[in-house]
């Protein structure tokens, strides 16, 4: 897993009928680089990260995590390996707490979910691990509260904690700031820019200054294809982009 | 470091406070001693109440914990009603051995369709859990030659237990016998409830389809607790074959599948205790009904079933521990 591209697809291509989702989809991730993907609404963004993890099965093409082909593989068997997702809904444990849950998803990642004969409790390690994540997303004071009662932007941290859980070699983050006040997502994306540099983020992102401001490549999604990848600036001065996306609808 | 030290410390607490036994919990056990004293000529029913109980315990598992609604569990009580009985006929009469029998019979085939279980969800899953009950039941009726069919399994001879204890007239041996094997594989089912195990049943109840994005195989799981949960309903199935001394098509029919649900609903649905509970209020209301009208019997249980998942969230035990939240809540 030394490889210099983290995460790769080669011709991806998914049609729902005749509808074309993703059409010829070729991107490669270098490792620790902060992406993000921009594009209209319905220009397929939260259906590539679906066909990456494995949540939907591509008509053909290829997916390459590091040097394997992990095209047939089924998403638990991405997340082993290091491919974790977020979703952009909140899919949570709303009776489990906080840490209960990190707690879970460390005891998966450790293979240790099918012990049924010894309690919870002697597991220190893996309840500790959970803390230690939960602690650095701030949630450590809501803990022990039910999922259910947490408020909405802390939710959204609780969807970050769950992927740490999982020691992702490679995020995805689809719209982790969905549905967060303007003023808390500041504080949202501060925290995944904290995350540690080993790790290749893409994000999916509406707001702008959030885009400029916390990804080092961008990549911009119209239509099921994808219409350019570069660095913000490329982006931002891009005609084409300026007409499809940033300005094309408001004039 | 020590902030570290204190928080870990305090998560540690967190999760032991979580699996310790609770005073209700010890009342409830000693509670199921006072049929000795208080009702000796009832032991019989409540050796059918703790066999009940067993068997919705077993349901809880998958239907409470891992969120698998099964209307066919009587398939695998049956099918160890008949495996204990069937043993007891043709190999020899010791209990003991009869109801490992009876759970490995229920866990093998438990095992088997477990593959099919794991696959589905939903309407298609209650569908696929009611075929298989179905199938079961009428391999048994139409495997006349051992099961006896609709006439029943006849001659089921059971040894005294430890071959001291004998199976008396008042039932007091087999209310014993049901009752500690009750409070044993509660034992079991408590353990893995706050195992990790338990933990990502849970997880897969709350949210199936955030399971395989923190990495968890959920059809391992749901396979695993789905054998578990037979080889239980077998035991209970066991225990009603060696202290009745009878098998009827009774045990493994589509009635016995949805009264088990009912029960576990009315008592309140992955507590642990829900099953217990419920078995309880109906196996009592039902002897009492019965014996006054017995063609209505179900009059008051549907009544009472309608009134609880209209009213009570959680079934009962769900509305006790509401309840007394409010009064802790205005004494403190």
């Amino acid at each position: 897993m030394t490889a210099a591209i983290a995460l790769s697809t080669r011709g991806l291509n998914k049609r729902f009928g005749s509808l074309v989702v993703a059409s010829d989809i070729a991107i490669s991730l270098p490792r620790g680089v902060r992406y993000a993907l921009i594009g209209p609404n319905g220009a397929g963004k939260t259906t590539l990260i679906n066909l990456m993890t494995g949540m939907l099965k591509p008509d053909d093409g290829q997916i390459l995590l590091g040097d394997k082909d992990i095209t047939r593989l089924e998403p638990q068997h991405r997340v082993k390996l290091g491919l974790v997702r977020t979703f952009q809904i909140n899919t949570l444990f709303p009776n489990l707490s906080a840490l209960e849950s990190v707690t879970l998803a460390v005891c998966e990642r450790e293979g240790i979910a099918p012990t049924w004969w010894r309690g919870l409790s002697s597991f220190r390690a893996a309840t500790d691990e959970a803390y230690e994540i939960l602690k650095s997303l701030n949630l450590a004071n809501d803990c022990y509260r039910p999922t259910r009662e947490l408020a909405y932007g802390r939710q959204r941290l609780l969807e970050i904690a769950l992927s740490l859980a999982a020691r992702p070699s490679v995020l995805l983050l689809d719209e982790p700031a969905a549905g967060v006040p303007k003023d808390e997502s500041q504080g949202l994306f501060t925290a995944i820019a904290g995350l540690s540099q080993d790790i290749t983020i893409l994000f999916i992102e509406h707001d702008m200054d959030v885009v400029f401001r916390f990804a080092s490549r961008i990549i911009v999604m119209v239509g099921g294809r994808i219409l350019l990848e570069g660095t913000p600036q490329e982006i931002a001065e891009d005609p084409r982009v300026r007409e499809v996306y940033l300005g094309g609808r408001d004039g | 470091m020590t902030a570290t030290t204190d928080a870990a410390f305090s998560t540690q607490k967190y999760l032991q406070s979580r699996a310790r036994w609770s005073p209700i919990e010890i009342v409830f056990w000693l509670a199921t001693l006072l049929p000795f004293f208080l009702f000796p000529n009832y032991l019989s029913l409540a050796s059918q109440i703790a066999i009940t109980a067993l068997f919705a315990l077993s349901l809880d598992l998958i239907l409470g914990y891992a969120g698998i609604v099964s209307l066919g569990h009587a398939a695998f009580f049956g099918l160890g009603a008949y495996g204990a009985g069937i043993f007891s006929k043709f190999v020899w009469g010791e209990p003991l051995t009869g109801l490992v029998v009876a759970g490995a019979v229920a866990g093998i085939v438990g095992y088997a369709t477990s593959f099919i279980i794991a696959r589905f969800r939903h309407l298609t899953l209650i569908m696929i859990t009611l075929g298989l009950g179905f199938l079961v039941h009428e391999l048994a009726n139409s495997a006349h030659f051992i099961t006896g069919g609709a006439d029943g399994l006849q001659g089921v001879r059971i040894w005294p237990i430890f071959n001291y204890f004998r199976f008396d007239l008042y039932g007091y041996t087999a209310y014993s016998y049901s009752l500690v094997v009750l409070f044993l594989t509660f034992l079991v089912a408590r353990r893995l409830i706050n195992s990790p195990f338990g933990l990502a049943l849970q997880g897969i109840r709350e949210n199936s389809n955030r399971m395989p994005a923190i990495g968890a195989n959920s059809r391992a799981h749901i396979r695993k607790i789905y054998t578990i949960s037979a080889t239980i309903a077998g035991i209970a199935g066991g225990l009603l074959a060696q202290t009745t001394e009878t098998v009827s098509l009774g045990s493994i029919d589509f009635q016995r599948s949805a009264d088990v649900v009912v029960m576990l609903v009315l008592g309140g649905v992955g507590q642990l205790y829900g099953g217990l509970v419920g078995a309880v209020i109906f196996m009592v209301a039902r002897d009492q009904f019965s014996g006054l009208n017995p063609q209505f019997w179900y009059f008051p249980i549907g009544v009472l079933l309608v009134a609880v998942v209209m009213f009570l969230p959680g079934g009962i035990l769900g509305g006790l521990s509401r309840l007394t939240a409010r009064i802790r809540r205005r004494w403190s």
